[in-house]
């Protein structure tokens, strides 16, 4: 590791320009005691931004080297929160995971529900009710909504446009309301479970839902009027952080980033999981994959989601909600004081829990920020042997050097919030 | 006797000289406060939220609470600072704003004293002189603070400085052309028949948009940008040193507000009797503060390289041909 880092300077300046400033470092690395005097223009200033900052989204630390205000180098290094909560899973119940792996991404806890599960029900061969599938969906592109009305308020206000954020939290707080009035919570909700979900939806919920879909869709008209034309917020983010559709596919980014760029990969059209196939909506791409097409995509995909809630809402198949197979799914409460195997089902699942055959599955999902992939190991014990997520913010992460080296430091900070990381999600 | 420094239009006896800064200082160190309330309390209602509610009625004592906890703050200085710039350098930010309220005009000669601080001919120079000076408190403030965010938005203050000022001077001398003076109490004087801002509007524009740089707001506040900057130059301020910076910034709107005031809209001029004329006065500067509060609310924050280059590429071209169409205009008619 040390050695790595190291060695790293030096094969890098083979593929890249030389500034003088790095020959400067590379002539005083190999001779020890030797000084490098440099004109004033040529020094570079090496800023530590983080991990305490205010525009990184979380504890990210970059480590930038500036010449003047331009980007030269960058470098960001995680690692300060990490949780271990794929280390931890390992010694939980299957169905004891759901609330860790929730709090990793803590803006997609839905999608890491639905990635984890998804998994293990493919392990298991378990069938997901119609219902179900309809319910998560619902709460999935609820999610995303206010995954990408945190991300709207946070950029907007990185790029200094500060009401922004306030209308976007605003609009953000009926979709909790949502969540909390379905799953009894705001954030990390646990609502999905292996087989379905934990409860139906209370009455009142769909009226709610439509009112929620008529307060954000006048919010987005808000948002699109403040910015979409706005001069300052043009010349802030068009034709910045520009890379080409092929380079972000070599790095593996997804998501918006990926569409902004041109690319309709969208795992709800391409994966065919739950009951995107039977929805009608479309996916948005950009033309050119600056900072204003990554904006104006996930602002098209918030339209989207509200599309598909309310097709969910009118399309909602009456039925149970969870799938009804006693070794994997907690018989209903009421049973329990008739039924002696119900008792014994309960205590089994709620002591040991359910075993799994072995075998490993990927299973991935399109959450707000690209491909969220759940990979678990089952060994045949009534616990995961390995669970690993595939962040699509660790991922896309990898692309900030490309996006911003070369611009302005008030760039670097845009092209990370329109990046959109989740440092619980890249920490894991 | 000749003048010492620079010759006056009018003079009051010394004592009243006294009392009257006392007053302008007073009057104008109290509406800091509630120009900072007001701030709150009306970004608060343009994002649909409360704004301060908790500290008295309304939140009324908010700014006063703010005060007292930034009083009780230990003067910190960090290791690396240069002690004594680090120190003068917001008592420079705030000497510069405070000196320039002398030079506004609140009235004219009232009952043989003058509403105003000093009325020298040279007027307009001298804002632009402790505009400058208000600079170099950011700029040593920002260099002496010995971190690296902290110099980098000196840097930016002083680039900003440069592109603005010249566009800013530019933008009143057409108003300086048609009052024939330089003096603020002559150019009030000279809008009797008809306000500046409607012959100078390309002017005021200017001046406006310049006075928004001037004063480090949204959308031009890059010295302090907080998404990149931390808080740019007073990053490694705090306590009343940090206090003293935000006051001199509140007091330089209110300057701003009041040169717009005087020099486009009339200064004092207004319906009602003269005594009034302070009320009017003031009640403009409050408008046009009100606008950099709405600004705030409003707009996201230039680049760097963009500032400059709307600075040098569009506002002083603009400002430069107004200059000139006034000269021309003015010599005709």
């Amino acid at each position: 590791m040390e050695a790595s880092s190291r060695s790293e300077p030096r094969d890098s300046l083979i593929d890249q320009e030389l500034t003088p400033a790095m020959l400067a470092m590379e002539i005083e690395s190999q001779l020890p005691g030797a000084t490098v005097e440099l004109e004033p223009e040529q020094e570079m200033m090496t800023v530590n931004m983080g991990p305490h900052h205010p525009a990184t989204h979380g504890v990210l630390r970059l480590v930038v080297d500036l010449e003047g205000e331009v980007v030269k180098d960058l470098k960001p290094i995680v690692g300060y929160v990490h949780t271990g909560i794929e280390k931890s899973c390992e010694s939980m119940a299957y169905w004891k995971v759901i609330p860790f792996v929730e709090r990793m991404d803590y803006l997609s806890y839905f999608f890491n529900m639905q990635a984890y599960c998804g998994a293990v029900e493919k392990l298991t061969g378990l069938e997901v009710p119609r219902r179900a599938q309809y319910l998560r969906v619902l709460h999935m592109e609820l999610n995303r909504l206010h995954s990408h009305l945190v991300w709207l308020g946070t950029t907007a206000l990185d790029i200094g446009a500060m009401s922004v954020y306030f209308y976007c939290f605003r609009d953000r707080d009926k979709v909790l309301d949502l969540f909390e009035m379905s799953a009894g919570q705001r954030m990390h909700t646990r609502y999905f479970q292996i087989g379905g979900v934990a409860e139906d939806i209370p009455t009142g919920f769909e009226r709610k839902v439509r009112e929620m879909i008529e307060t954000v869709n006048r919010g987005i008209g808000q948002y699109e009027s403040l910015l979409d034309r706005n001069e300052i917020f043009l010349i802030r983010t068009k034709n910045i952080g520009v890379v080409s559709r092929e380079r972000l596919l070599e790095l593996g980014v997804t998501g918006p980033l990926l569409r902004a760029s041109g690319d309709a990969w969208d795992l709800r059209k391409e994966a065919d999981y739950l009951v995107y196939d039977e929805l009608d909506f479309d996916v948005p791409v950009g033309t050119v994959g600056d900072g204003y097409d990554r904006y104006r995509v996930r602002l098209t995909e918030m339209r989207e989601s509200l599309k598909i809630i309310e097709q969910c809402l009118d399309g909602l198949p009456e039925g149970p909600w969870i799938a009804d197979d006693r070794k994997y799914v907690l018989p209903p409460r009421s049973e329990l004081s008739t039924s002696m195997e119900s008792l014994i089902h309960h205590f089994k699942l709620v002591t040991e829990g359910f075993r799994v055959a072995p075998g490993e599955v990927y299973n991935p999902v399109e959450s707000p920020r690209g491909e969220l992939g759940c990979f678990v190991v089952a060994d045949g014990s009534a616990k995961p042997a390995r669970v690993h997520f595939r962040e699509p913010s660790f991922v896309n992460l990898q692309a900030l050097k490309d996006m911003a080296v070369g611009e302005y430091v008030a760039d670097l900070i845009q092209t990370l919030a329109m990046l959109d990381p989740i440092l619980g999600g890249i920490d894991r | 006797m000749t003048p010492l420094l620079a010759d006056t239009n009018f003079v009051d006896a010394t004592w009243i000289m006294v009392v009257k800064s006392l007053v302008i200082f007073i009057v104008i160190l109290s509406i800091v406060p509630v120009v900072l309330l007001a701030e709150r309390k009306l970004l608060g209602r343009f994002q649909q939220r409360y704004g301060p509610n908790r500290v008295g009625p309304y939140g009324a004592l908010q700014p006063l609470a703010d005060v007292g906890k930034l009083l009780s703050k230990q003067g910190f200085r960090p290791k690396g600072a240069v002690p004594f710039l680090y120190e003068i350098a917001p008592a420079i930010s705030i000497f510069a704003a405070v000196v320039t309220l002398a030079i506004l005009p609140f009235g004219d000669v009232q009952g043989g004293v003058g509403l105003y601080g000093i009325d020298v001919p040279i007027g307009i120079l001298y804002f632009f002189a402790f505009g400058a000076i208000g600079f170099y408190g950011l700029l040593l403030g920002g260099w002496a603070s010995g971190s690296k965010y902290s110099f980098l938005g000196a840097m930016r203050s002083a680039a900003q400085l440069i592109s603005y000022e010249i566009a800013m001077g530019l933008s009143l001398l057409g108003v300086v052309m048609m009052a024939g003076s330089l003096s603020l109490v002559d150019i009030v004087k000279a809008q009797g028949d008809i306000w500046f801002i409607v012959p100078q509007i390309v002017g005021f524009l200017i001046f406006m948009v310049a006075g928004f740089a001037e004063t480090n707001r949204v959308p031009f506040d890059l010295p302090e940008a907080d998404a990149e900057l931390v808080a740019g130059y007073s990053t490694e301020y705090g306590g009343m040193r940090f206090g003293s910076y935000f006051f001199a910034e509140y007091m330089e709107i209110l300057i701003i507000s009041g040169i717009a005031s005087t020099m486009f809209l009339g200064g004092w001029m207004g319906p009602g009797p003269p005594l009034l004329d302070p009320i009017w006065m003031l009640a403009k500067m409050l408008a046009i503060t009100f606008f950099f509060i709405w600004i705030r609310a409003t707009l996201p924050r230039f680049r760097y390289d963009q500032l400059m280059s709307f600075g040098w590429k569009i506002l002083l071209p603009i400002a430069t041909l107004n200059v000139l169409v006034t000269a021309v205009l003015v010599v005709v008619t």
